[in-house]
């Protein structure tokens, strides 16, 4: 199996997608001759043609409106919103016609398009180019939402996501897509949307994260478990909706004590949705209140390190976290 | 067409110079034609009747815009080109064959409502089989949908155009000019329709738009912008068939904006004497479609006082009865609340 970063996943799969279904197309801004600004789509243009790698205008709205137009006319189109800090002028089309259209036409009419999107700080985009947006869209049933951050994981997930009949939004963790690499599995290599993946089995604590901050806890566990002998289990999301639910509360059964961690903000996240769940139909399990850790509630990130730091969870923080959790 | 000076217009129609032959309309056309804005009318007023006997908790109507929309209905082809109609669109959806009974269904929110199954307000329409495409009530949001379509249809080659419709207060919103300036970069096969009442709710076509016409709004997005009385049958007819052959002829967009006016209230929810003079109402009447239509019809010797009445009572008759049975229908069932938020089968492909 090849060795591929994170950015190589998704730009090989959509490569691989395009070369086997005609049906394929993308659009967003920049993707054609440039390759992204990102280069996620590189060598697209050139290998399918500027009727299936489109450069849109500077127009987010349209953009998706048009991939939800494609889709009804038998494509399978798959969007790039360049940055996910500019998504907000497409959440028209996104909540109100994407999520909506099976459920108002009583599946009469579907919606079979991808929305890609870059997030996540800690790249020194400042508050305009580090946002996380899943929470804007988590409380939208109609959508699914992916948020993979291995290269694997993204493979397989671009594909389904692909051919999944519901409009998925495709998360891709701006930090992984070169920091983070991994084995590519080759050919037809599908894994549903959906199921969390316990990344890695433990039995003193449950970990649930997705995104970068799950590579932090993943890596703060191998050392706790060498260091302190703690045995955290990881869950990393990675489909963030519809939420595994099973998933993580037969961990906590199993475990007794739960940590989310997510690079969202703290209030209304992701996270506040799993600790719910948790509280829910585990409550009797418990050993230890359940702990968050998040972005801080502030409007977004700040541009300088010194402040990006101060608002973004870090691996040590979730490592201190574990700890003080499982010693609880 | 050449006219001599001084001729009455009745001695050229009998002349053979009749308008709706030059546009290639047979005296069938003209009375489906008749029939359908008649149908459409009818329609609306019973589903007005039908929210005043508070039968049903709100309707939309369409008064005003028959003429208008049988015209531009006219010059599609139902199952092949893609149509996006907006909720004052009864007279569209009936020309394209959606029939009386269905839409009934859809103004008591039925289950057997072919739009949405009860989960829609009324008037949202979509039917695949007739490719008239699920709306929602965001206004403008339809139009890159009608881009995205017709780009699908030139790629793969398809046969077809995109017809798209919305009202005036439309043309302030984003998706309008961006689905605008996508499909004039792309010369996309799409009839942009747009039914100018002058009114947005209350809000005046003045407060709208710094331009005299929507069609104004062409000339910025490469594509040809034609205004036309809406209330005048063929000259809707006349520039909505134009753009559809430039469209088919791979020329690309044409932006036609219909000038129009709503008899009534913009919803059951409206009380339209707030924002404007009944006089204004009045003077708009005396250009209603339908009595001018008719009119026409009469000139040509396709239509009489007697049959116009018994178009009118048969129109009638087929709504009321077609309210009383869909009244009569099977609500939707509560245990299908959950039903298709997601596709039910696994991944599929495509829908
Ligand atoms: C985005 C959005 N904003 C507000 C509304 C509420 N609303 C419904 S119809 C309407 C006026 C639309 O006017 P116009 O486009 O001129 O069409 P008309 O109703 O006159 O036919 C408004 C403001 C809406 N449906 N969608």
């Amino acid at each position: 199996m090849a060795v591929k970063n994170v950015l190589e996943a998704v730009r090989d799969t959509l490569f691989e997608a395009m070369g086997r279904d005609q049906r394929v197309m993308v659009l967003g801004e920049d993707v054609g001759r440039h390759g992204g600004v990102f280069n996620a789509t590189q060598g697209l243009y050139e290998a399918f043609g500027e009727d299936r790698v489109v450069d849109t205008p500077l127009a987010e709205s349209s953009i998706v409106g048009i991939a939800i137009g494609a889709a009804f006319g038998g494509l399978l189109p798959v969007a790039e919103i360049q940055f996910a800090d500019f998504i907000h002028p497409a959440v028209d089309q996104i909540i109100n016609e994407a999520a909506k259209i099976r459920y108002r036409s009583n599946g009469d009419f579907g919606c079979p398009i991808v929305i890609r999107v870059p997030y996540g700080g800690g790249v020194h985009g400042g508050l305009y180019h580090s946002q996380s947006v899943e929470a804007l869209f988590f409380s939208t049933p109609g959508l699914k939402i992916v948020a993979p951050t291995t290269p694997a994981d993204v493979k397989g997930l671009l594909l389904a996501a692909i051919y999944d009949p519901d409009p998925v939004i495709f998360l891709e963790h701006k930090a992984s897509y070169r920091a983070i690499k991994g084995e590519y599995p080759e050919g037809e290599f599908v894994l549903p949307i959906g199921p969390a993946d316990v990344k890695r089995a433990g039995t003193d604590l449950t970990v649930v994260s997705y995104g970068m901050t799950m590579h932090y806890a993943l890596q703060a566990a191998e050392e706790l478990s060498r260091e302190e002998g703690i045995e955290a289990e990881v869950i990393d999301l990675r489909t963030l909706l519809p939420l595994d639910r099973r998933t993580i509360v037969d961990s906590v059964k199993k475990t007794g004590k739960l940590l989310v961690v997510h690079e969202d903000n703290l209030t209304g996240g992701v996270g506040a949705e799993v600790a719910a769940t948790v509280a829910d139909e585990a409550f009797m399990y418990l050993d230890a209140p359940i702990r968050r850790l998040a972005a801080l509630d502030v409007p977004s990130t700040p541009y300088h390190p010194a402040l990006e730091r101060a608002m973004l969870p870090s691996k040590a923080q979730v490592k201190e976290a574990i700890l003080e959790l499982a010693r609880y | 067409m050449k006219r001599t000076t001084g001729e009455p217009l009745k001695k050229q129609a009998a002349l053979g110079e009749r308008i709706h032959t030059r546009l290639g309309l047979s005296d069938d056309d003209l009375l489906q034609m008749y029939r359908t804005m008649v149908t459409a009318r009818a329609f609306d007023e019973r589903a007005f009747i039908l929210f005043t006997q508070g039968k049903i908790p709100f309707t939309v109507t369409g008064h005003g815009h028959e003429g208008a929309q049988v015209a531009a209905a006219k010059c599609l082809t139902p199952g092949r080109d893609w149509v996006l109609p907006y909720y004052r669109d009864v007279g569209v959806v009936l020309a394209l064959g959606m029939t009386v009974r269905e839409l009934m269904l859809g103004e008591f929110g039925k289950a057997a409502d072919p739009s949405s199954g009860g989960r829609q307000m009324p008037k949202h329409w979509g039917c695949r089989r007739l490719k008239i495409v699920t709306q929602s009530s965001p206004v403008a949001t339809q139009l890159p949908h009608a881009c995205g379509l017709a780009w699908a249809m030139k790629v793969r080659n398809e046969e077809g155009i995109v017809w798209v419709s919305f009202g005036d207060g439309v043309a302030s919103k984003g998706d309008f000019h961006e689905a605008l300036n996508f499909a004039g970069i792309h010369k996309l096969p799409v009839v942009f329709f747009c039914e100018n009442n002058y009114y947005a709710i209350s809000v005046p076509f003045s407060k709208q738009s710094p331009v005299p016409r929507v069609a104004d709004r062409a000339a910025a997005y490469g594509m040809p912008g034609i205004s036309v009385d809406g209330n005048d049958v063929f000259e809707v007819y006349k520039a909505t068939r134009e753009a559809v052959q430039r469209a088919l002829a791979g020329e690309g967009p044409t932006l036609v904006e219909a000038r129009t006016y709503r008899f009534g209230p913009h919803t059951s929810n409206d009380d339209d004497r707030r924002y404007r003079s009944r006089d204004e109402v009045a003077q708009w009447k005396e250009k209603d479609p339908i009595p001018r239509f008719a009119a026409y019809l009469k000139e040509i010797g396709l239509l009489d006082d007697q049959e116009e009445a018994a178009i009118k009572a048969e129109a009638e008759k087929e709504v009321r009865e077609a309210a009383a049975w869909a009244e009569s229908q099977p609500d939707p069932d509560p245990a299908t609340v959950a039903a298709h938020v997601y596709a039910e089968r696994g991944p599929a492909h495509g829908r």
